[in-house]
């Protein structure tokens, strides 16, 4: 890591995307929408959480690849941060649930974080922290949303579901990528907010473009071309947040990257916006293709407002945690199991029912 | 339920934790405390044992009239896995339309919301299946649809392979 001789990475990653899709023509037809919103945002389509998907549910099965895919022993996992918008509880830590379902633990660190989309990243940094410093020897940092946009609204379109899980250890030799410098821009900026208590959150339409995503994404990552003295020409590969599917090229755009470098970690247009896992699962199913020496820059954003961007390079041990029958971003990502407007209302508790409505 | 008996069971209900007899090698789910096999002989013998959660669909239903808290998965099916280890456990089966379901079908553990205590209560969590994930579904393994084998470790008793509904 940057300005000392500790280093540390990325030991294992998992991914999880529930199987259900709604297109967007479906939500487009329902609320007599242009039948092309879908274009405009770059998302032709995005995943549902089953009924009984929540965020736990999904953070356990993110973190089993994980753990499966490096054969970590779960009692080596010293920290379990989940970051999300939408966990099941307001009160009571999702990581415990992940916890006790690795058999990780009692001795481990935790806390569940929020701060809107970059929760995820946000834990990766605090895994980065606490191994660096042999607090822990690995951490456990998850992103996971279910995340609502109110009915008609346009967060319908990109409002999705998934989850990403990232290994953080400090042992050179089993990284799979090492994180060589990360950084993060926050300011006070109520572009997206969701208070207490209201099930959908309210956002500030255009103003949640040019003065929230586009400049802080944009500041955290000229930080880190200056302190690594690096240019976008330098990276193979360029992961942002995916609110939808036009901003991260757009983004990418204006910090100098070509559309190519962008392409492998943009997954906004199959499976919507995941929130908090959103850019995890682009720098996974960017970790599934690269190899050894790649250069891959990685820039979140969460509303609120704040950018967590990374650097990293992939290691040789990427090959080692390769075909173990571990399932790829891709396997999850690809499906063709389309809900109807209405089947995706009813799961997602839009509908009033009597007793055992989705949350 | 009660939340500290549900408690209690969690390390089964989240991760499939079962029991081995040392005495006669029996695997039990969910755990015993005692082989009904080897009854005495198995006492202070019998230790945790990490099941795989990999299995085999032995038998199943589809339901149309749910129980309580499943009302938004109708049809669902119910099925009886019979777990690598031999022992046997009724779940859930998800990621599936119903009639895709056979015997034979290979499945693996799922992680799911099991129910709720009304809208301020307690979420329970636990195992599922689901269709075994397509990239371990090798040659081999969907043959074994085609044709399913039969049993090959019968049921140690009636006890060690009693379904367990969620």
């Amino acid at each position: 890591m940057k300005g000392g001789q500790s280093r540390v990475g990325i030991v294992s990653y998992g991914a999880y995307v529930p199987r259900l899709r709604i297109k967007a023509e479906e939500i487009a037809r329902v609320w007599g929408h242009d039948a092309h919103m879908g274009d405009a945002l770059n998302i032709q389509q995005k995943s549902v959480p089953s009924p009984d998907e929540d965020v736990a549910t999904m953070s356990v099965e993110a973190a089993r690849i994980a753990v499966e895919r490096a054969g970590i022993a779960a009692r080596r996992i010293g920290a379990i941060f989940v970051g999300s918008e939408s966990h099941p509880y307001a009160v009571k830590p999702t990581g415990t649930i992940v916890a006790e379902a690795l058999g990780a633990g009692p001795f481990v660190q935790m806390a569940d974080f929020e701060f809107a989309c970059k929760a995820g990243t946000a834990a990766v940094q605090a895994c980065m922290g606490l191994a660096v410093s042999k607090l822990v020897d690995l951490g456990l940092a998850i992103g996971a949303d279910t995340s609502q946009g109110a009915p008609g609204d346009a967060l319908e379109y990109s409002a999705s579901a998934g989850a990403a899980a990232i290994v953080v250890g400090r042992e050179p030799s089993e990284f799979c990528a090492e994180i060589n410098y990360t950084t993060s821009y926050t300011t006070d900026t109520p572009d997206f907010w969701r208070r207490e208590g209201q099930k959908y959150p309210s956002h500030g339409e255009r103003f949640t473009g040019t003065p929230a995503f586009f400049k802080h994404v944009a500041a955290a990552g000229e930080r880190v071309f200056s302190e690594m003295g690096t240019t976008p020409e330098d990276y193979d590969y360029a992961v942002f947040h995916q609110p939808n599917g036009k901003f991260p090229k757009m983004v990418g755009k204006k910090l100098g990257f070509r559309d190519e470098q962008v392409a492998l970690g943009l997954l906004a247009p199959r499976i919507g916006n995941t929130y908090s896992a959103a850019v995890l699962l682009g720098l996974a199913n960017v970790l599934d293709a690269a190899k050894p020496g790649d250069r891959i820059f990685v820039a979140g954003y969460g509303s609120g407002a704040g950018s967590d961007a990374f650097d990293l390079t992939v290691s040789p041990g990427i090959a080692k945690i390769r075909g173990r029958g571990v399932p790829t971003v891709e396997d999850f990502v690809r499906s063709d199991e389309f809900l109807d407007d209405a089947t995706y209302a009813k799961y997602r508790g839009k509908i009033q029912v009597p007793s055992g409505g989705a949350t | 339920m009660t939340v500290p008996r549900f408690w209690r069971e969690q390390p089964q209900r989240y991760r499939l934790l079962g029991a081995e007899c040392n005495n006669c090698g029996g695997i039990y789910f969910p755990p015993r405390t005692v082989c009904p096999e080897c009854r005495r002989e198995s006492i202070g013998k019998m230790v945790q044992r990490q099941l795989s959660g990999r299995g085999t669909v032995l038998a199943h239903t589809v339901v149309h009239q749910p129980a309580d808290g499943f009302e938004l998965q109708v049809p669902y099916v119910m099925a009886i896995v019979e777990l690598e280890e031999g022992c046997r456990v009724m779940a859930q089966v998800v990621d599936v339309v119903p009639g895709s379901v056979g015997t034979g079908l290979p499945v693996e553990m799922t992680f799911r919301r099991i129910r709720e205590d009304g809208r301020n209560g307690v979420i329970y969590y636990g195992y599922k299946f689901r269709p075994m994930r397509h990239t371990t579904l090798d040659k081999r393994v969907a043959n074994s649809i085609a044709s399913p084998k039969p049993s090959s470790t019968p049921p140690r008793s009636p006890a060690g392979s009693r379904p367990r509904r969620s």
